[in-house]
């Protein structure tokens, strides 16, 4: 489970990138990838080793001028982090 | 080129490149051609390097360095780097055999994302016996060393009948060696696993057992190890969605350069597939007959034409049908509401009743003097 205290960061088994081709962000990972959506890509790439979950959401709330993201940014993480996308530093 | 005009072309997303058909071990179930010896010629480093910029720019961005062994390149490091550039996720699918610290360390800084060991059972008497060369130990050794630089650990396993007792002992090795993902791969009986399939093919029995132990295997690991398990499709009674359907996703230049549509195509007559010597990639992708062939739905007969499964599995596996049927646009005869099934279910009976025997066959090795044969 994701906790607020520390730090997240992008699995280094794993490959984050944007693909021209199909105009959209991707993970990438043996054998594997997965498609991301815009949300799902700009939450991941904030995961970068400097922000707590807080943090994050508030980066989020911010870019997008919008507010009351936390309990979808946290499932989404849950998520990255049982996929192992995501490790808590 | 059936119903070319009308067709929705996608993509590639995977390029299978096929560096060399050298190989320093012979395992009896290798997916290379049977009569690989009479193409010895090799791609040079140039034509490599302009065949992964022409797939890039098409959306290509899974890239397999396979073979043979690809490690026979010497120009494997500079072909690892060049891909890292142009942003492929560079996966090496290795017998491990001549892989070294150093090689390991100097990959991993040309931008090798991930390393596949196989290994072909879990004692040392049986891998070797297999491989045809004595390489356990060092596979092991290999195993430990991709881990400790920090690689995705990707172990993979055939399965067949000389080693699928083994199952509990392959998933232990797996764990203690610590890999991150495990593929058991059902033998897939093209090639030389083909010719080897009444002494390869597992009875139903010895299949059913060893998937109840991966399976609980499986739920144990979940976490920590991710299960890639390719399904024994003779046991299956729908066929495998083969490729993902034909030229919508993969792509395989083999070591002198021949383009196809999946790794074992080169086995099916008629096709021409085309050269990347004489044609760009977008051109065989787009363009040549080979990739058109089987695309779409079109091209297929009864019963697929009218099945409202065709969409999902394609048809199944053309090199299967041509095998069996000696067809290669008749359905996948795995498929119970093929006409042809009872030829897999008589494929079946005689690897059973070897099995079942006192006889043994002789396994035929995958190596360039038997070869020379076909």
């Amino acid at each position: 489970m994701i906790n607020t205290e520390t730090t997240l960061r992008f699995s280094p088994m794993y490959r984050l990138q944007w693909e021209e081709a199909q105009q959209k962000f991707v993970i990438l990972y043996p054998e594997g990838m997965v498609e991301l959506n815009q949300s799902s890509a700009e939450i991941l790439k904030l995961c970068d080793g400097s922000r707590a979950l807080p943090a994050i959401v508030a980066e989020l709330e911010q870019k997008f001028a919008t507010s009351g993201l936390t309990n979808d940014v946290t499932n989404f993480l849950n998520v990255a982090l049982q996929n192992g996308w995501i490790q808590h530093d | 080129m059936a119903g070319s005009n009308t067709i929705n072309i996608t993509s590639p997303r995977w390029l299978l490149a096929e560096l060399s058909y050298k190989c320093p071990l012979q395992c009896p179930y290798c997916s290379n051609p049977l009569d690989y010896a009479k193409y010895p010629n090799e791609l040079s480093t140039d034509d490599w390097k302009r065949v992964l910029s022409q797939a890039r720019k098409m959306g290509a961005v899974q890239l397999g360095f396979s073979g043979g062994e690809p490690l026979t390149r010497q120009d494997l490091p500079e072909l690892v780097g060049y891909a890292r550039e142009l942003g492929y996720y560079s996966n090496l699918i290795t017998s491990g055999y001549g892989l070294t610290e150093e090689k390991i360390i100097e990959l991993k800084q040309a931008g090798l994302d991930h390393i596949q060991v196989s290994i072909q059972a879990s004692s040392q008497e049986l891998n070797d016996h297999l491989a045809g060369t004595t390489t356990y130990q060092h596979k092991q050794e290999v195993a430990r060393l991709v881990k400790k630089h920090g690689y995705p650990m990707v172990l993979c396993v055939v399965i067949h009948r000389q080693n699928i007792h083994q199952m509990s002992e392959i998933l232990a090795m797996a764990e203690s060696l610590g890999a991150d993902y495990l593929e058991l791969a059902n033998t897939q009986y093209y090639g030389w696993a083909h010719i080897n399939r009444d002494a390869l093919l597992p009875t139903r029995e010895q299949f059913a057992e060893a998937e109840k132990i991966a399976q609980a295997f499986k739920e144990k690991v979940a976490g920590k190890m991710k299960i890639y398990y390719v399904v024994p499709d003779y046991y299956e009674d729908r066929p495998k969605a083969c490729m993902n359907g034909w030229a919508t996703t993969f792509l395989t230049i083999a070591p002198d350069g021949t383009a196809l549509p999946c790794h074992s195509a080169r086995e099916l007559p008629g096709l021409d597939c085309p050269n990347v010597n004489d044609f760009s990639i977008e051109q065989i992708w787009n363009e040549s007959k080979a990739f058109n062939f089987f695309r779409g739905t079109d091209w297929m007969q009864e019963p697929c034409r009218s099945c409202d499964e065709k969409h999902k599995d394609f048809g199944g596996c053309r090199c299967q049908a041509f095998l069996f049927n000696g067809d290669a646009a008749s359905t996948d005869p795995v498929c119970s509401k093929s006409p042809e099934r009872h030829r897999i279910d008589a494929a079946i009976n005689s690897a059973r009743e070897l099995a079942l025997s006192a006889d043994e066959k002789p396994l035929v090795f995958r190596n360039s003097k038997n070869s020379k044969q076909f």
